[in-house]
């Protein structure tokens, strides 16, 4: 559908990111090696198990990572890379081109302060509205996610909404800006399935009519389905598939990404064979093993996985890290 | 809200009446009179001023009668300073005191909340441990330690300020002030500290940076007021910490405050003397430790609705 | 039921569920290596150690008695020759001695009131929190309505009407400072008495008082000692400012607070008598608020960052 941006320098490119965490035990790797990109108007998935770092990754990129924590690599913004910026360049840049939908809906929301000065804040900041102008387009902005009479609701403190309304709220928020980049961390965990489709509905429209590119952090492997051209798998911190969401969900490469499928129930399967998923833990980020992270758990590992395993690519531009597939 | 604020209001009867017959018993049942001083008293006479004073009647009378009077508002004739009453000396030491004490507690609560950001913004530099271990000194050093030690150093070698008096002059004033201040100071420092940098690990600081507010925007109207909701709380026990700190402060400084005829009270068994000022100073306490909650409750929507419904 | 049976019963449940060592052997480890590296705490402990050691037996090593009055030396500055190393006061007492056997007062003040608050407290706060309901809300309702009082005015109130013994003081003192241990105590109770061993306990009929005592206060300790760190120094505090008022401890007997107050007398005169008591009081307070402060971010990791 969006063929004409294909060709173009990318919005946002990852490139060899690193995250690291201080902690009394060590440094916790949540991070490694990670690069992918994003151009104007795609909409790319990361998907992983809880821990696999997919937050800290978009943390990192937009400064905002705990103060124990640090990153190194690029994150390269329409030439600038984000990770050197100071504070005030990085706000030049948030919440004007990037707007981040954060994981916690029941946290993330002042609640001391009415939703109206939240929302406001943002349009008036950013784009010069004075403030009965930004509250109207605040008020759209909630009618548009479904928050039913907003003009009443839009005068109310947090904690007078539900979960799946503040969801709302905050995505609404993430959207009032019209954002070059939007980064979506699990936006509709809280919702019910109907909500969720009408917020993943309405992300897409936002990419389709202003050309947003969207970044989609999910464990929901059916809305990343609906919403997303590419996916990108991680795990332990590093990205182990990425490739177009026929690519992954279809022709999976790596043993990990499989697993994760499967994991996933389907009506084409009969219920006991369904849910299987993946034995084992990840392992501990303070002490990664030298080889494939994976191999505790793979079921096909062998000797040779204890080498690090390269990134393979085919000529469709789907990537796995693991030492075999390449034949399939 | 005022449903709420009625039924905290009524909540506060038990514990006046319970301080008004602590007070009562307790002195009753002291030792020695006070006109003990005065054995050579003819017993005629004794009898006389022990009528005068109810001290004839029975314990239960005499409690009643002072439970009436403390109602309308009435604390009786001092047994210590002839042809005054109680309620003259109170309206004459209770706007010193005040003055002192209001002018402690915003100075307190204005610079400690001061230094308390500019820790919690520096955590863990040496500005942050600088200030917290000032700050553990100014809790450890008592009152009355503080204060002689201020009235050597400014007053008596470098001859700055008074030693003590009273003349309604900031002269005067500073040092009192000033030393009354100093442990709320160091309490409410280390209060905001704490509480500011929880708020800051918050999520909703998160969302508020995300928006590309800057530092200063994202402190005064994200982080401050949750950072100062415990510092809100916590005037209701300073106010308290205050008015006792002033006994000892007004001794000090020669200061003619309530605090002093309080103890002066208290030396010469000047029993209604003593009551007043306890029943006073207990029912202003619980008045402000009232409002402080309010302006809590204000402050904090969660506890507005709540009690909305 | 006997102790034996009772014991029996109990303990098939602590070694199932794994709480048999009801200190928990790990998280109290971690809280010491998390105190051992906090510095002051450390420091302020050997300081305090110190301290105790030196009031206990300096009097004893110190030619001087404390009620002897130099006659040559009145009001004489600290120096090494005339063996009054603090100097001595305005009758010519030595100010060392008088310091360390005031302070002999001071700390023990502020450990028997503590351990009256402590026992008062500990029992009320665990009843009420481990009965719950009605009772819970009774006693508690008490603990408010004594919690507003303007305790320091009753206080003095007390020491004015029954004279200035010193049992009175560690009796008052504690008799007052039990309130905030009891709600310290009654919160942790009732978030205790629901997990999962008490009520298997319960379920096997352990009576309620057993499972207070075998169960609840043990988790209890690291609140407590917590509490107990802080509410030492609040005490010598109040001994103090009861004394420099005073209002605390008689002639010849004599606190720290009774000394500064003396010294605070003679201090354009003789300055080292208000020091060197003002010195030892505050070393005191800011060591004892530097060990509970380590305690408490040891003992309660959730403060940690
Ligand atoms: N401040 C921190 N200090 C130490 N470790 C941290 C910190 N923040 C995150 N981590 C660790 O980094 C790893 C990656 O976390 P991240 O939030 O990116 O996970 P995630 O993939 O978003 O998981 P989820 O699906 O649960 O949100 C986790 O193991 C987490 O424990
Ligand atoms: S590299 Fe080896 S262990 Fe890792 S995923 Fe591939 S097969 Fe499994
Ligand atoms: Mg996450």
């Amino acid at each position: 559908m969006k063929s004409s941006t294909k060709s173009q320098a990318p919005l946002l490119e990852i490139k060899d990111l690193n995250v690291g965490f201080d902690t009394p035990e060590g440094e916790v790797h949540a991070v490694n090696n990670l690069n992918f990109s994003i151009k104007a108007g795609d909409t790319l998935a990361i998907v992983g198990e809880s821990g696999a770092g997919k937050t800290q990754t978009v943390m990192a990129a937009l400064g905002l990572l705990a103060e124990n924590g640090h990153a190194s690599g690029q994150a390269i913004f329409k030439g600038n890379d984000l990770l050197q910026m100071s504070a005030a360049e990085l706000n030049r840049h948030r919440g004007r081109e990037i707007a981040m939908i954060f994981q916690d809906p029941m946290t993330s929301l002042n609640p001391y302060l009415r939703i109206d000065k939240q929302m406001i804040e943002v349009v008036m900041h950013h784009q010069g509205l004075n403030k009965n102008q930004a509250r109207e387009h605040a008020v759209e902005m909630l009618r548009a996610v479904r928050i039913p009479d907003p003009e009443r609701r839009i005068r109310q403190y947090p904690h007078e909404f539900s979960g799946g309304m503040r969801q709302r709220v905050i995505v609404a928020m993430g959207l009032l800006c019209e954002p070059d980049l939007l980064i979506a961390d699990e936006p509709t965990t809280a919702l019910d399935v109907t909500v969720q489709g009408q917020i993943s509905h309405l992300m897409g429209a936002l990419r389709d009519n202003s050309n947003t590119a969207i970044i989609l952090i999910s464990h929901n492997l059916g809305v990343v389905a609906g919403l997303c051209e590419r996916v990108l798998v991680m795990y332990a911190g590093e990205a182990v598939e990425c490739g177009s969401v026929e690519q992954v969900y279809y022709d999976p490469r790596h043993p990990y990404t499989r697993g994760l499928l499967e994991s996933v129930p389907r009506l084409d399967r009969p219920e006991e064979q369904g849910l299987n998923s993946i034995p084992g833990n990840p392992p501990n980020l303070l002490t990664l093993p030298a080889g494939c992270k994976f191999r505790d758990r793979c079921p096909e590992a062998s000797d040779a996985c204890r080498e690090k395993p390269p990134m393979q690519l085919d000529d469709q531009r789907h990537a796995w890290r693991c030492i075999l597939g390449g034949d399939t | 809200m005022a449903k709420h604020s009625l039924r905290r209001l009524l909540g506060l009867i038990p514990t006046l009446l319970l301080l008004l017959t602590v007070a009562f018993f307790l002195i009753r049942v002291a030792p020695g009179g006070p006109f003990d001083a005065e054995k050579a008293l003819p017993p005629e006479i004794q009898a006389n001023l022990n009528a005068k004073y109810h001290l004839d009647e029975s314990l239960l009378q005499q409690y009643f009668r002072y439970l009436g009077q403390v109602v309308s508002l009435d604390f009786g004739p001092s047994y210590q300073y002839k042809d005054w009453t109680v309620n003259e000396l109170i309206a004459q030491g209770f706007p010193v005191s005040l003055t002192v004490g209001l002018t402690a507690i915003v100075l307190a609560f204005f610079v400690g909340t001061m230094l308390g950001i500019a820790a919690a913004l520096r955590q863990n530099s040496t500005v942050d441990y600088s200030l917290m271990g000032f700050a553990m000194l100014g809790i450890s050093i008592p009152n009355f330690v503080i204060a002689p030690i201020l009235i050597l150093l400014l007053a008596v070698y470098a001859g700055w300020l008074p030693a003590g008096g009273w003349d309604w002059g900031v002269p005067s004033m500073v040092l009192p002030i000033v030393t009354l201040a100093l442990p709320a100071i160091a309490y409410i420092a280390r209060i905001t500290r704490g509480s500011m940098i929880e708020v800051l690990h918050s999520n909703f600081i998160r969302t508020a940076r995300a928006k590309g507010l800057s530092e200063s925007i994202v402190i005064r109207r994200h982080a401050l007021r949750p950072a100062l909701l415990p510092v809100i709380s916590y005037l209701g026990p300073a106010i308290a910490g205050m008015i006792s700190g002033s006994v000892v402060i007004e001794r000090i400084f020669s200061i003619p405050g309530l605090g002093s005829y309080f103890v002066q009270g208290a030396l010469n068994r000047d029993y209604t003397l003593v009551m007043g000022v306890v029943i006073f100073y207990g029912v202003l306490i619980l008045v402000l430790n009232f409002l402080v909650d309010l302006l809590y409750a204000w402050l904090n929507p969660k506890i507005r609705y709540d009690q909305k419904r | 039921m006997t102790k034996n049976a009772e014991q029996q019963l109990v303990d098939p449940f602590e070694a199932a569920l794994g709480v048999s060592d009801v200190k928990g052997r790990s998280p109290w480890e971690d809280a010491w290596h998390r105190l051992l590296k906090n510095r002051a705490a450390v420091y302020s402990a050997f300081i305090m150690g110190f301290m105790v050691l030196l009031v206990v037996f300096g009097p004893m090593l110190i030619s001087w008695e404390s009620d002897f009055t130099d006659w040559d030396y009145t009001s004489s500055p600290p120096s090494l020759e005339s063996g009054h190393w603090f100097g001595t006061d305005a009758v010519g007492r030595d100010i060392l001695v008088r310091t360390l056997e005031g302070g002999r007062i001071s700390l023990l003040v502020g450990l028997v009131a503590t351990i009256v608050s402590l026992v008062i407290g500990v029992s009320y706060g665990a009843t009420a929190g481990y009965f719950g309901g009605t009772a819970d809300r009774m006693m508690m309702r008490v603990v408010d309505i004594i919690y507003a009082l303007p305790f320091m005015f009753l206080m003095i109130l007390l020491m004015v009407v029954f004279g200035r013994h010193i049992l009175l003081i560690f009796v008052a003192i504690g008799a007052v400072n039990w309130l905030d241990m009891a709600r310290i105590v009654r919160g942790q109770t009732l978030s205790l008495k629901n997990t999962e061993f008490v009520e298997a306990a319960r379920a096997c009929g352990v009576q309620d008082w057993a499972i207070i005592r075998r169960h609840i206060v043990p988790n209890l300790l690291g609140v407590v000692i917590v509490y107990v760190t802080l509410t030492i120094p609040q005490v010598i505090l109040i001994e103090s400012f009861l004394s420099f008022l005073g209002l605390g401890v008689q002639e010849p007997m004599s606190s720290w607070g009774a000394l500064v107050s003396d010294g605070a007398q003679d201090m354009e005169s003789a300055p080292w008598t208000l020091i060197v008591p003002s010195v030892f009081l505050t070393v005191t307070l800011y060591c004892f608020n530097y060990i509970g402060d380590g305690l408490r971010d040891a003992l309660d990791p959730k403060d940690r960052l």
